[in-house]
């Protein structure tokens, strides 16, 4: 019988058994790298209605966070500051700026500033702005240095992977409670060590069971 | 020479095995045979039934597409009652698959040699029971998109498989056994492919059967070689039929929940399962033994002695029942004792008797010969053992989650049309895929139906002098 396969076939198995491989190992590391928030969320930086500068306000003015974001010692949500706060000062200060019209046509007509929400966590995640406040979390720790940023962006994945690490290990983003709205903070040398002391002190057991979060 | 035989060859069982294959064969008979089934047109009655098969499989489809749809609320599923017959499905398939690696790897190793006559479908049959046994918990979860949260793969929430948890192990013993019983079924099959290709006249089917048979020439040393692969094949499967069941039972037994938090689960479910397994090669074995007139290779013989191990499975199983009353007795706990009270006399006492009538008291006919050898009532009866044995499954599940501790958390489970469809349907799955492999692929293993006739053995005379 004459032969039905050229020799070449022989490799066929070997072709196909690694190439099996290499897909998987490729699809996988395709997902766990282009489809994780690292790299899909990290770096969104929306344009505001209004040209806000962070670093003009809370970095060259030294505004703390609190003076804008008022509930965030007290609720669940920071809270975006109403048409109000800004013409705490903005009554007198450049009131003619182009660039403040749409607070100014907000205050008159009383409808609010649409501000484009930046860091968003998905709705079927429960997060406590003050629960973290609390206990010592800085703000960088999730937000980074906004003060250095003219248009605020996502810095930190926010990713469920990246929560937990914290939680698991919360040692190193604890603060003194008078710091935690310091941008710019520089963890002295022993923080392993107060860390740990805070955590007994102020009694925190972050959770890390299913419905810690998703309650 | 004085080399070691293949084990197919013993010579300490020829004497009693002139007669397991019947009239007269000769190896180009059985070649003959098994092989036209593949070659010749596709029988009318094939196209009939198999287009039942994908009528029932596309009622799966569409049932399944609904669930993804909707979510399990299209189930049945009620709050005392989250296991419905999704996992009662499961459980009924997987434990079916379990035949055809007893057949293949335990009965071999014990050097059975009858088996031959029936591994090859039998196998099959436990590779497509295991797709439809994992359908369910593929479907059950009811978000399909987030699937991959079953495999072990890198992902932004940390989330990993939980370790402890029996639903995974399960997953895992499921998942190996279905791969170990495809490489022992296509090891199997691998010289039959090569006949197939050598009697090929197209050359489709030599192209296909070529690739398929992975050049095997039938020398020496293939065999040689072929013989060793398969034993060790057949060392892995068979703590495989005794460690697949014994897991998917500890996905209740590790539970807390009365009538399932018992030790005596595991060797109870591995014996359930391998009479189910029997029960369904027997259903589907006299079919295929009658369409295509297989009676001199399956032969009553071989009948009478799956009726033999189902006779001794099915009696472990009712003992098992009965040592599950003793247990809720002897143990004083109340719990437990209502459990299997409320089991036989609860508002499930229906299916529970219709249980203990399958499953106890039909195998029990098996003590004679006479229905031992009857095709008729030997096809009733698997048909029964089936159904027993689907029942077995819905008792356990059904009856300890609607009556578990609090009374006011009871209530009383009953199917939806979608929980029926999904069922009905994986038949479909199951006899599309079965039909596709009596139509297309050996259903008999024609070599080791050859190495059992008397021709095969060295010492036989007939045909002449042997040096």
């Amino acid at each position: 019988m004459a032969q039905l396969f050229p020799k070449w076939t022989n490799k066929l198995p070997l072709f196909i058994v690694s190439g099996g491989v290499l897909a998987v190992v490729i699809v996988t590391g395709f997902f766990w790298y282009y489809g994780s928030p690292e790299y899909t969320d990290v770096g969104y930086r929306p344009i505001q209605p209004v040209p806000y500068s962070h670093k003009l306000h809370a970095g060259d003015l030294g505004l703390d966070c609190r003076y804008c974001h008022v509930a965030v010692e007290r609720s669940a949500v920071a809270s975006v500051p109403p048409t109000q706060t800004c013409l705490n000062c903005h009554r007198l200060i450049k009131p003619d700026s182009e660039k403040l019209k749409p607070i100014f046509k907000s205050w008159e007509t009383g409808i609010p500033v649409q501000w484009i929400k930046v860091h968003k966590i998905p709705d079927y995640a429960y997060f406590n702005h003050s629960a973290h406040i609390r206990a010592g979390v800085g703000c960088e720790s999730c937000h980074e240095h906004v003060a250095k940023m003219e248009v605020v962006q996502q810095m930190k994945p926010l990713s469920m992977s990246w929560c937990l690490e914290c939680h698991r290990n919360p040692a190193s983003q604890l603060r003194p409670l008078d710091q935690v709205t310091t941008l710019g903070w520089e963890p002295p040398e022993n923080q392993a060590e107060i860390g740990r002391q805070m955590i007994l002190e102020r009694n925190i057991n972050p959770p890390t069971d299913c419905a810690g979060c998703h309650r | 020479m004085a080399e070691a035989l293949p084990l197919k060859n013993e010579k300490m069982h020829v004497a009693t095995e002139a007669d397991l294959i019947t009239g007269n064969q000769t190896f180009h008979t059985i070649t003959e045979n098994i092989s036209s089934i593949t070659e010749g047109k596709t029988p009318k009655l094939w196209f009939l039934l198999w287009g039942m098969a994908v009528s029932l499989l596309l009622v799966l489809f569409g049932s399944v597409g609904f669930l993804v749809w909707n979510g399990t609320g299209v189930w049945g599923l009620n709050n005392p009652v989250g296991w419905g017959w999704a996992i009662v499905n499961f459980v009924w398939w997987v434990g079916i698959g379990h035949a055809g690696t007893l057949i293949s790897a335990i009965l071999f190793l014990l050097r059975q040699r009858w088996r031959t006559s029936i591994n090859r479908f039998a196998e099959a049959m436990t590779l497509f029971a295991v797709i439809c046994a994992l359908l369910f918990p593929g479907i059950h979860i009811g978000r399909m998109w987030v699937i991959y949260y079953f495999f072990p793969v890198p992902n932004q929430m940390g989330v990993w498989p939980n370790f402890r948890s029996p639903l995974l192990w399960d997953f895992f013993a499921v998942g190996t056994y279905f791969t170990v019983s495809l490489l022992f079924w296509y090891t199997g099959l691998i010289p039959d492919l090569a006949t197939l290709r050598d009697r090929a006249k197209t050359r489709l089917r030599k192209l296909t059967f070529g690739a398929l048979a992975l050049g095997w020439r039938g020398g020496n040393r293939q065999w040689q070689h072929y013989e060793i692969a398969y034993l060790v094949l057949a060392g892995l499967s068979t703590p495989l039929v005794l460690s697949v069941h014994s897991v998917v039972s500890s996905d209740f037994a590790t539970s807390i929940v009365p009538g399932w938090h018992t030790t005596i689960f595991p060797p109870y479910f591995v014996a359930g399962a391998i009479y189910s397994g029997f029960a369904m090669v027997l259903t589907l074995g006299l079919i295929a033994r009658k369409v295509y007139h297989l009676e001199h290779i399956i032969t009553l013989n071989h009948l009478d002695k799956m009726a033999k191990i189902m006779l001794v499975t099915g009696s472990m199983v009712g003992y098992s029942y009965a040592m599950e009353f003793f247990i809720a007795w002897y143990s004083g706990n109340q719990y437990e004792a209502f459990a299997f009270i409320n089991r036989a006399f609860g508002p499930y006492a229906w299916a529970y008797w219709i249980m203990i009538f399958c499953n106890v008291i039909v195998p029990q006919f098996f003590w004679f010969k006479k229905i031992r050898r009857s095709v008729g009532l030997l096809f009733f009866a698997s048909i029964l053992v089936n159904i027993g044995m689907w029942f077995e499954r819905f008792v356990i599940t059904v009856t300890s989650l609607s009556r578990d501790y609090l009374p006011s958390a009871w209530d009383y489970y009953s199917p939806t049309i979608w929980d029926i469809a999904t069922f009905v349907g994986s038949f479909g799955l199951f006899f599309t895929l079965f039909l596709l492999f009596l139509r297309f692929l050996p259903m008999i293993a024609m070599a080791e139906v050859k190495g059992v006739l008397p021709q095969a053995d060295p010492h036989y005379t007939a045909g002449g002098t042997h040096e």
